[in-house]
């Protein structure tokens, strides 16, 4: 036995979970257990009481409706992966959950789980600041309320989530038609945390001229990083260059912590082909 | 308080134990079973080693509590079945080399069966497929080429046959190069 001695409980609904943990506070949520328990293996975390919300069915579960699609916090990663809905509803989420650790890990780690852990480095947190998400959390103080993602993420391993609060939904934007998608990271070996990475999505016009470009850097600071401003490719045809060029402005507004200047040129080469295979996938789904 | 009762079917048979809350589900096929098929090396889900499967997924028993398994159906390397594509499997990575010591060989045919069964899979997978998949499980000794050949031979997807034919045979084929080459 590795971690240090705590008390179990396991939830049946998310109103018992959330009522569990008003009682204690100081109680940890445990859903796929994929952080938490490498962390409580090593000792770095010492619960002294774990509410167990993995098996939590009603949280399983995912919507479409209409514009976005509403994914509950115990959906696991490779559903993001296998769901035939879920591939189609959010494909950048697909691409990006391929990268998670292995498939025994993605069979456990759950959104909510990944979110709330709030790992620089994760990179389901890049892809709903990168959508635009918002996600759900609930307590019994305060209700249900809505956090936007990019407010969500406060800094290493700390997000907006109170003590009392359980994660329960996040609501994913769907992609237009003409918009299309990239995730690029780069890890020495597959299933590593990323050196860096980068999320893109780019819309067209009917013309087929770029009409916007969204995109979000991975592990160059201390949470998810949506970048902006910049040389507008607002109606233009961009070619290669003119996209790595972009990538270069933008990850000057990187501030890596360490090895600064190589993690910003891992992350450029990273966010240009993030870019490009967006802007390529938009001509294809506008030429249709 | 810290004790939870749980209750789960391994390999088939239902076991019920009282145990501490924070025993993983590692230590209690291991300690509690018998069943030390299933190897622990690192403890924090990087090795692989100690795969099983939970209601036919695999998961790192070391991430796992015994009391988040209960209720669950668990698979070790010792209840894998005896024939089919599992025994196929175990055949070919001795034939392959696919392992040495043997410590990390559990773990792969945990994962490499949960990839071999997949439902969702509409062909067979490819030798990239393969080391994607098996990049969770670490090996110190074989260097992955002789487990990769084994998985893609079960698999049937652009499987390198083995030229040798016989186990023993030296220098018959590239896997048995490649092992040669390594010892001293």
């Amino acid at each position: 036995m590795k971690p240090a001695p705590f008390a179990y409980v396991r939830a049946d609904t998310a109103a018992d979970a959330i009522a569990l943990i008003d009682e204690d506070p100081d109680a940890k949520f445990l859903a796929g257990g994929q952080s938490l328990l490498t962390l409580m293996n090593l000792r770095l975390a010492r619960p002294a009481r774990v509410v167990d919300i993995g098996g939590l069915g009603e949280l399983n579960r995912v919507f479409d409706d209409a514009d976005s699609v509403l994914v509950g916090a115990t959906v696991r990663h490779r559903a993001f992966e296998t769901d035939p809905l879920l591939r189609r509803l959010v494909p950048l989420a697909a691409d990006a959950a391929r990268h998670i650790g292995h498939v025994a890990i993605r069979n456990q780690g759950t959104l909510g789980g990944t979110l709330a852990h709030a790992d620089p480095a994760a990179e389901l947190p890049l892809v709903m600041v990168t959508l635009g998400a918002t996600m759900y959390a609930e307590s019994r103080r305060r209700g249900r309320r809505a956090i936007p993602a990019q407010d969500f993420f406060v800094s290493h391993y700390t997000s907006e989530l109170e003590p009392d609060e359980l994660l329960t939904w996040v609501r994913i934007p769907t992609l237009l038609p003409r918009e299309g998608w990239g995730f690029v990271e780069y890890a020495r070996r597959h299933g590593d945390f990323a050196i860096a990475g980068a999320a893109a999505v780019v819309g067209l016009r009917p013309d087929g001229t770029v009409e916007r470009v969204r995109a979000g850097l991975l592990n160059v600071g201390d949470r998810p990083l949506l970048v902006s401003g910049g040389a507008s490719m607002s109606g233009c045809r961009p070619d290669d260059e003119l996209w790595r060029d972009l990538a270069g402005e933008w990850v000057r507004q990187a501030n890596p912590p360490e090895n600064a200047d190589y993690v910003r040129d891992v992350a450029r080469a990273a966010l240009t082909r993030a870019l490009r295979a967006a802007y390529d996938r938009a001509v294809s789904a506008g030429g249709e | 308080m810290d004790h939870v009762s749980v209750r789960m079917t391994v390999n088939g048979v239902l076991v019920e134990r009282q145990v501490p809350a924070r025993t993983s589900l590692a230590d209690f096929v291991r300690d509690e079973l018998g069943l030390t098929g299933t190897h622990l090396g690192c403890e924090h889900g990087v090795c692989g080693a100690c795969a099983v499967l939970v209601d036919g997924s695999s998961v790192r028993s070391c991430l796992m509590l015994a009391a988040q398994a209960s209720g669950a159906e668990v698979t070790t390397v010792e209840g894998l079945p005896h024939s089919g594509r599992t025994a196929r499997l175990r055949d070919a990575m001795s034939r392959h080399h696919g392992l040495q010591c043997g410590f990390c060989t559990s773990g792969f045919l945990i994962t490499a069966t949960e990839l071999l069964t997949d439902a969702d899979a509409v062909e067979a997978p490819d030798e990239g497929t393969v080391r994607e998949v098996l990049s969770g499980n670490v090996c110190r000794c074989t260097g992955y080429q002789g487990i990769v050949r084994a998985v893609l031979e079960v698999a049937g997807g652009g499987a390198t046959a083995p030229s040798g034919g016989e186990p023993a045979a030296r220098g018959g084929g590239p896997g048995a190069a490649a092992t040669a080459g390594q010892q001293r």
